[in-house]
C-alpha cells in the first residue's frame, strides 16, 4: 500500500460568494474503501463533481498512480477510469439495463453498428460475475426497484472496468436487506483491486465497509486515517467541531402560549405520524440526514403537498392548507432549501422579488403602486442588512447569501406568525450566515415563532430552544437544547446507531 | 454585531435612471428600425405617404396584432397557443351558423365571443387541468377547431352577413381612422396597463421565469394559465369578427398560417419564447414594423411568399444576434 | 420486455385493424390487399417524415421547417430534371437529400452552437425555406410535361407487386430502426431526451447530438421533396403546404413524448399509419372527407392525454416498505 491509486493535492474551488472546497487532500487505495465524512456542505459533493470532470478545480492537482492528470470533462473521468454512483442515480428509465450498462462503450460489430448480442450476453457475465444475475439484461431499467438500479450502475462500473469507483451515498434508500447486498458487492470490488470512495453519513456503514476515513468540514480536510485506529466518538467530534468563526448569538426571548399544533400528519411515502407544537417566540430545530422527510414534512405545512391524515391548527383552530395561498393567508411562510429553484425568481429585480407574497397590500385595485414597492423592498431588505448596489438588481447578480436574505426579506414583509427556515445557511458565506442567523434571533424576539430545518450541528445546536430528529420519515426524538443536549446524541438519534462505550 | 445594526445601508432604488434603460432597450431599438422602415417606404413610393393607402396599410397586421398582444402575454408565463389561427375559423363559423338562425348583428357579436372564449378555455383545461404541454395540445386543438369548420362548411361558404355587421371590418371612426385600428390602439393600452402595471402581470412574469417558486410564493400558477388561454381565445374571437366583417364571408379556410405569423410578431417584438420577459409595446412595434413591410413590398409589387423570406431571416437575425453580441464580449473580456 | 412502450404500440395496432376491419364491413374490399398496400403507399412519405421528425423530438427539439425543406429541396430537384434532362434519376434522389440535409444541419448549426430554441429557429427557416422556392423558380410552378419520365416513373416502378415509393419508405424504415437501435448515435439521441445531465455524465455531446438528429430530419425531408414531386408531378411554392403539422401528429399519435426520450420507430411508423388509414377509411364509410382533420385533431389530444397518465410525480419514498406492527 505504499502508492496510492489516486491522490488529490491542494485543491481548491470557489463559486460566487463560496469557498467550497479549500485546499483539500485525499488519497485512494486499491483493493481498499476509503470512507468520505462529513456534514451537508462540508465540500463532498463538490468533490465528487470534481473527480468526475463536472467543476475543473482552481487549484491543485490530481494524480492517478503517480501521474498528473486533468479531468477536463465528464468523458475524460470516464477514459481514465473514474466512475461515480450517484446519490440520485443517474441512469436512463426508458432504456434498458444493457444499454444502461454500455451507454457510450457497447462492444462493435464489423460494420460499426452495435452489437447486440455481444453486449447482452457481457451485460449477463458482468451482471452475474457480481451476484446480480436475477437481472434481465433487455428489462427495462424503470422496471426494476432502487437496489437492482444501484446494481446495474455499479455493473456499468465494472464493465467500463473503472479502477476508480465513488459511491455517493449508495445506502441512502435501500433497504437493509439490500444494503448487505451491497457491501457483499463492495467486498467483491475490493477483491478485485479497486479503489472506492465511499461517502455516507451512517457510521455504522463506514465502520462496516470501510478500511480508511477522510473527514471534510466546511470545504476543507480536517482529518484521515485507518478506522481500526479510530473509535466513533473521535471521528464525530471531528466532523462536528465548532468552527471559529460561528458565534451564534445570545438571545434571552420569552416563550409564549403554544401557536401551531401539528397532530399525526402522514403521508402515503413521504413521513408518517407527523405530531408536534410550536410556540410563541421558540426557534424548534428539526435535524435528521439528508432525505429523513424533514423538507417534506414542511412542504405539506405550506400546503404545498396534501397530506393523507392529520390536522393543523393555528392558534387552536384548525387551518385547512390547501395551497401555498392558504398557508400564506393562514400566516404560514416556508423558506425553501432549493433557494434557485424553489426560492428567488433569478432574473426579476430584487424589488419583484420581496413584494411577491405581498401584491395584494401593496397594491391599489389590482394596479401596483411602485412606491409602496419600493419601500416595503427597502424596509425589509435594510433589515436583513443586504448588499445590493440598488434595488433593481437582478437576483441572479447576488451571492447566495444575499439571496437568501431576499427570499426572507420577502416572507417577513407578509408578516407572518410562523416562518419555517429550510436549511437557511445551506451553502451561503460565513458572514451571510451570521447575519442570518442574528435575524432569527431577532424574529423570535418579536413574538415570530420558527421552525428551521437543519443538517448542520452547530447551527441545530447554537440557535433551537428545542430540536426534533427525524429518520425516514418519523420523528425519532425530541430534545429541550440545554447544557445536557450533546451533537453526539443527536447524531446518533439521527444515523440510527446504539450508544457505544466512549 | 449591534453597530452594524445601526448603520442601515441605504440601497437606492434603481442606478440608471429609466430614461437611460429605456434608451438601451429594445424597444427603442426596434423603433429605429421602425422608422428606418418608415423612411425607406416614403422614398421608394410615392403613394406610401397618402393618408388613405397609410389607414390601408393597417388592415393587414391589426386583427393579428390583437391576437398578438394575447400571445404575448400567454409566450412569457411559458406557455404557447398555436391554435388561435383555428379559433378564428370556429368562431367564424360559429357566427356563419347563427346567421343561417336569423341572428342579427349585436347576436353575431356574442356568438364571435363566445366562441373564442370556450376554444380558450378548453385549451386552458387541457393544459392546466391535466398538465399536458401546450405547444402539443395546441397542435390537436389547432387541428381540432379548424377540423371542426370543416366538417361544417366543406367546399362552401357562409355570405350575407348583414351590412351593419360590416362596420367592425370595413368601418372607419373618423377620417382615415378605421374602427380596426382605433381597437387595436385600445386593446394594446388595455394589454399594456394589464401585463405592465397590475398584480396579474407580474404574476405572469413570476410564473415565465420560474413556476415552482412562483407557486412557494403562493402564486396560483395553473389559475394564471387558465386565464391567459382564455383570453387568447377571447382576442382570438375578436380578430374573428373583425375578419368575417372585413371578407364578408366565412371559408374553413379563413386566416390560415397566421399562428405562426402571430408567434413571429411576438418574439421580434422582444419576448423570450422560454418565457419570463417581454413587453407590449415591443410587440406593438413589431406588429407596425410588420406591417409597414408587407405593405411597402406590396406597393413595389413584391409577392408576399419573398416578404416571408424577410421576415423568417429578421426572426432568427434578432434572437441571434444579442447572443452573438454576448459571446463575443465575453470572449473579449476572457 | 419493454412492456410498457410495448403495450402503447399495441394499442395503437389495435387500434388501426379495428378500423380496418370495421370499414371492411362497410366495404368488403377494403381489407384487399390491394387496397392496403395502396394505403401503405400512400402513407410512404408520412412514415419517413415521420420518423425524421422523431427522431429531433427525442432529443427534446422540433421542427417545424420540415414541409418547407421538403418543398424547397423538391424544387430544386424539379427545376434541374426540367433544365437538364440529361442528370441521371438517382442522382436527383442524392442531390434532393444532400439540400435537404444541409438545410437541417442549418437549423441544427443554429440550435447548437446558438443555443436559440429549436421551435424560433424552425419557425424562421420554414418561412424562409417557402420564400427562396418562390425566389429560384420564379414564382412558377413545374408541371408534368416539364418533368421527364424517368423521373416520374421513380416512384412508380412495380417491384414484387409494391411501387417503389413503398420500398423506399421500407429501407429508410430499416435504416431507421438500425440506427437508433444499433449505433451510438441512436442510443446518445434517446438518452439526451431522458436525461440530459446524466447524458453529460455519460460523456455524451448534447448540442452535437442535437445538431445531428436536425441533420437527418433535414435529410429525411429533402429525400422526401424528390419523392413528393415524382409522386405528384408537381413541384411548386404550396406543395405540402400546413403538412408540418401531420408529421409532427404522427408521431404524437404514435406516443413519441415531446418532453423526450420516448419514442421508437415503432411508434413513429404505426403513427402515420393510423393517419392514414384513416384517411382512406373516411370516404368508405360515407363521412366526407372534410372529417379528417378534425379527427387528427382529437386523436393527437387523446394520445397526448393517454401518454401522459402515470407519469405524475408521485413524491419521493422516504418511508421503509415494511408491515406495519399491529
Amino acid at each position: 500500500m505504499s502508492q496510492p491509486k489516486l491522490s488529490l493535492s491542494g485543491i481548491s474551488k470557489s463559486f460566487p460568494g463560496v469557498r467550497a472546497l479549500d485546499d483539500v487532500s485525499l488519497e485512494l487505495y486499491s483493493g481498499e474503501v476509503t470512507a468520505l465524512i462529513g456534514e451537508n456542505g462540508a465540500g463532498k459533493s463538490t468533490l465528487v463533481k470534481t473527480l468526475t470532470g463536472i467543476y475543473h478545480p482552481d487549484e491543485g492537482e490530481i494524480r492517478i498512480d503517480g501521474e498528473v492528470v486533468t479531468l477536463t470533462s465528464p468523458h475524460s473521468a470516464f477514459e481514465l477510469g473514474i466512475t461515480a454512483i450517484h446519490q440520485e442515480t443517474v441512469l436512463f428509465d426508458e432504456m434498458s439495463v444493457a444499454e444502461n450498462i454500455y451507454l457510450g462503450h457497447a462492444p462493435k460489430t464489423r460494420f460499426g453498428t452495435i452489437d447486440l448480442r455481444a453486449m447482452h450476453s457481457k451485460a449477463k457475465t458482468v451482471l452475474e460475475g457480481m451476484g446480480a444475475g436475477h437481472i434481465e439484461p433487455a428489462t427495462l431499467l424503470k422496471e426494476l426497484g432502487i437496489a437492482n438500479k444501484h446494481l446495474v450502475a455499479v455493473a456499468r462500473a465494472l464493465s467500463i472496468e473503472a479502477q476508480i469507483v465513488i459511491m455517493d451515498e449508495p445506502t441512502a434508500s435501500l433497504s437493509h436487506k439490500e444494503i448487505e447486498d451491497l457491501f457483499v458487492l463492495i467486498e467483491h470490488l475490493k477483491s478485485e483491486g479497486k479503489a472506492i470512495l465511499f461517502i455516507s453519513h451512517k457510521f455504522d456503514e463506514i465502520y462496516r465497509i470501510a478500511d480508511r476515513y477522510t473527514v471534510f468540514r466546511d470545504g476543507g480536510m480536517v482529518g484521515k486515517g485507518l478506522l481500526a485506529d479510530s473509535p466513533q466518538n473521535e471521528i464525530i467530534q471531528l466532523m462536528v467541531g465548532r468552527s471559529v468563526d460561528q458565534i451564534f448569538p445570545a438571545r434571552d426571548s420569552s416563550i409564549g402560549e403554544q401557536v401551531l399544533s401539528v397532530s399525526q400528519l402522514s403521508h402515503p411515502t413521504e413521513f408518517h405520524d407527523i405530531s408536534f407544537e410550536l410556540r410563541q417566540g421558540e426557534i424548534l430545530g428539526f435535524y435528521g440526514l439528508v432525505g429523513a422527510g424533514r423538507s417534506e414534512v414542511m412542504q405539506a405545512l405550506f400546503g404545498f403537498t396534501r397530506p393523507s391524515r392529520g390536522q393543523v391548527r393555528l392558534d387552536g383552530k384548525p387551518v385547512n392548507l390547501k395551497s401555498p395561498a392558504d398557508a400564506i393567508k393562514a400566516g404560514i411562510v416556508y423558506v425553501p432549501e432549493e433557494r434557485g429553484k424553489q426560492g428567488v425568481v433569478a432574473d426579476l429585480p430584487i424589488f419583484q422579488n420581496v413584494s411577491l407574497p405581498s401584491l395584494h397590500e401593496i397594491s391599489k385595485n389590482g394596479f401596483l403602486q411602485l412606491a409602496n414597492e419600493f419601500a416595503l423592498t427597502r424596509e425589509y431588505t435594510e433589515r436583513l442588512d443586504l448588499r445590493a448596489s440598488s434595488l433593481s438588481q437582478h437576483a441572479a447578480t447576488l451571492s447566495g447569501g444575499n439571496q437568501q436574505k431576499i427570499v426572507i426579506a420577502k416572507w417577513l414583509a407578509t408578516r407572518p406568525r410562523v416562518i419555517i427556515l429550510d436549511e437557511p445557511t445551506k451553502g451561503i458565506d460565513i458572514g451571510s450566515k451570521a447575519a442570518v442567523h442574528e435575524f432569527m434571533g431577532d424574529l423570535v424576539g418579536q413574538g415570530l415563532s420558527v421552525v428551521m430545518v437543519s443538517s448542520e450541528l452547530p447551527e441545530i445546536m447554537g440557535m433551537s430552544d428545542r430540536v426534533i430528529v427525524m429518520r425516514e420519515g418519523k420523528i425519532i426524538a425530541e430534545h429541550i437544547n440545554d447544557e445536557t443536549l450533546d451533537a453526539a446524541t443527536l447524531l446518533r438519534d439521527a444515523a440510527g446507531i446504539e450508544e457505544v462505550a466512549a | 454585531m449591534s453597530e452594524q445594526k445601526t448603520i442601515m445601508r441605504h440601497i437606492p432604488d434603481r442606478l440608471d435612471s429609466p430614461l437611460h434603460s429605456a434608451i438601451f432597450s429594445w424597444q427603442t431599438l426596434l423603433l429605429t428600425v421602425a422608422i428606418g422602415i418608415f423612411v425607406i417606404n416614403s422614398f421608394a413610393s410615392p403613394y406610401f405617404l397618402d393618408p388613405w393607402s397609410l389607414s390601408d396599410a393597417t388592415f393587414n397586421f391589426t386583427e393579428k396584432a390583437l391576437i398578438a398582444l394575447a400571445m404575448a402575454l400567454v409566450i412569457i408565463s411559458g406557455e404557447i397557443d398555436l391554435s388561435v389561427a383555428a379559433i378564428i375559423a370556429l368562431a367564424s363559423t360559429m357566427m356563419g351558423i347563427a346567421l343561417q338562425f336569423g341572428a342579427d348583428t349585436p347576436v353575431l357579436v356574442v356568438v364571435g365571443l363566445l366562441s373564442g372564449l370556450v376554444c380558450g378555455a378548453f385549451n386552458g383545461l387541457l393544459v392546466t387541468g391535466l398538465g399536458l404541454p401546450s405547444i402539443v395540445i395546441t397542435i390537436g386543438t389547432m387541428s381540432f377547431f379548424r377540423g371542426i369548420s370543416f366538417i361544417v362548411l366543406g367546399d362552401q361558404a357562409f355570405k350575407g352577413y348583414p351590412i351593419d355587421f360590416a362596420y367592425f371590418g370595413q368601418g372607419y371612426v373618423w377620417w382615415v381612422i378605421s374602427f380596426e385600428f382605433v381597437l387595436f390602439v385600445v386593446s394594446a393600452i388595455i394589454f399594456y396597463a394589464l401585463l405592465h402595471k397590475t398584480n396579474f402581470g407580474r404574476q405572469i412574469f413570476v410564473i415565465g421565469n420560474n413556476p415552482i417558486a412562483a407557486q412557494f410564493s403562493g402564486v396560483r400558477v395553473g389559475r394564471v394559465k387558465f386565464l391567459l388561454f382564455c383570453l387568447t381565445g377571447l382576442m382570438s374571437g375578436v380578430a374573428a369578427i373583425l375578419l368575417t366583417s372585413r371578407l364578408g364571408s366565412t371559408r374553413p379556410s379563413i386566416a390560415s398560417g397566421w399562428e405562426l405569423e402571430i408567434i413571429t410578431f411576438v418574439v421580434l417584438g422582444g419576448v423570450n419564447i422560454l418565457g419570463g420577459a417581454g413587453s407590449i409595446l415591443g410587440v406593438v412595434i413589431a406588429a407596425f414594423i410588420m406591417g409597414m413591410v408587407t405593405f411597402g413590398f406590396g406597393l413595389q409589387n413584391v409577392p408576399g411568399i419573398v416578404m416571408s423570406v424577410f421576415t423568417g431571416a429578421l426572426l432568427i437575425c434578432v434572437i441571434a444576434l444579442p447572443i452573438v453580441v454576448r459571446r463575443f464580449r465575453k470572449g473579449a473580456i476572457e | 420486455m419493454r412492456w410498457l412502450l410495448r403495450t402503447r404500440e399495441i394499442w395503437l395496432g389495435l387500434a388501426i385493424i379495428a378500423i380496418i376491419g370495421g370499414t371492411t364491413l362497410r366495404s368488403s374490399n377494403f381489407a384487399s390487399i390491394g387496397n392496403l398496400a395502396d394505403i401503405f403507399n400512400n402513407t410512404a412519405m408520412l412514415m419517413i417524415l415521420a420518423l425524421g421528425q422523431m427522431v429531433v423530438i427525442l432529443t427534446r427539439s422540433i421542427d417545424l421547417s420540415m414541409a418547407a425543406n421538403l418543398a424547397l429541396s423538391g424544387m430544386i430537384v424539379a427545376l434541374l430534371n426540367s433544365s437538364f434532362p440529361g442528370i441521371p434519376v438517382p442522382l436527383l434522389m442524392l442531390i434532393a437529400t444532400i439540400c435537404g440535409l444541409a438545410m437541417g444541419a442549418f437549423n441544427g448549426i443554429l440550435v447548437w452552437k446558438l443555443d436559440i430554441p429549436a421551435i424560433v429557429v424552425t419557425l424562421g427557416t420554414l418561412t424562409i425555406f417557402r420564400g427562396v422556392i418562390f425566389l429560384i423558380a420564379g414564382g412558377k410552378w413545374v408541371n408534368a410535361d416539364q418533368l421527364s419520365p424517368g423521373f416520374i416513373e421513380m416512384t412508380r416502378i412495380q417491384l414484387l407487386g409494391l411501387p417503389l415509393l413503398s420500398w423506399f419508405a421500407i429501407i429508410i424504415a430499416l435504416l431507421f430502426f438500425l440506427v437508433m437501435s444499433r449505433t451510438p448515435i441512436g442510443r446518445s439521441l434517446t438518452a439526451i431526451g431522458i436525461n440530459p445531465t446524466a447524458s453529460v455524465y455519460a460523456g455524451i455531446d448534447v448540442g452535437k447530438t442535437k445538431f445531428i438528429s436536425f441533420c437527418m430530419s433535414g435529410a429525411a425531408a429533402g429525400f422526401c421533396g424528390f419523392l413528393w414531386v415524382s409522386r405528384y408531378v408537381i413541384g411548386s411554392v404550396e406543395i405540402a403546404n400546413g403538412y408540418e403539422l401531420s408529421i409532427i401528429a404522427a408521431c404524437v399519435i404514435g406516443g413519441v413524448s415531446i418532453a423526450g426520450g420516448v419514442g421508437t420507430v415503432g411508434s413513429a411508423l404505426l403513427g402515420a399509419l393510423f393517419l392514414g388509414v384513416t384517411n382512406s377509411a373516411l370516404p368508405v364509410i360515407n363521412i366526407s372527407p372534410f372529417w379528417q382533420m378534425a379527427i387528427s385533431g382529437g386523436a393527437i389530444i387523446l394520445a397526448v392525454i393517454f401518454n401522459s397518465r402515470g407519469s405524475g410525480n408521485k413524491g419521493r419514498i422516504i418511508l421503509r416498505q415494511e408491515v406495519p406492527k399491529v
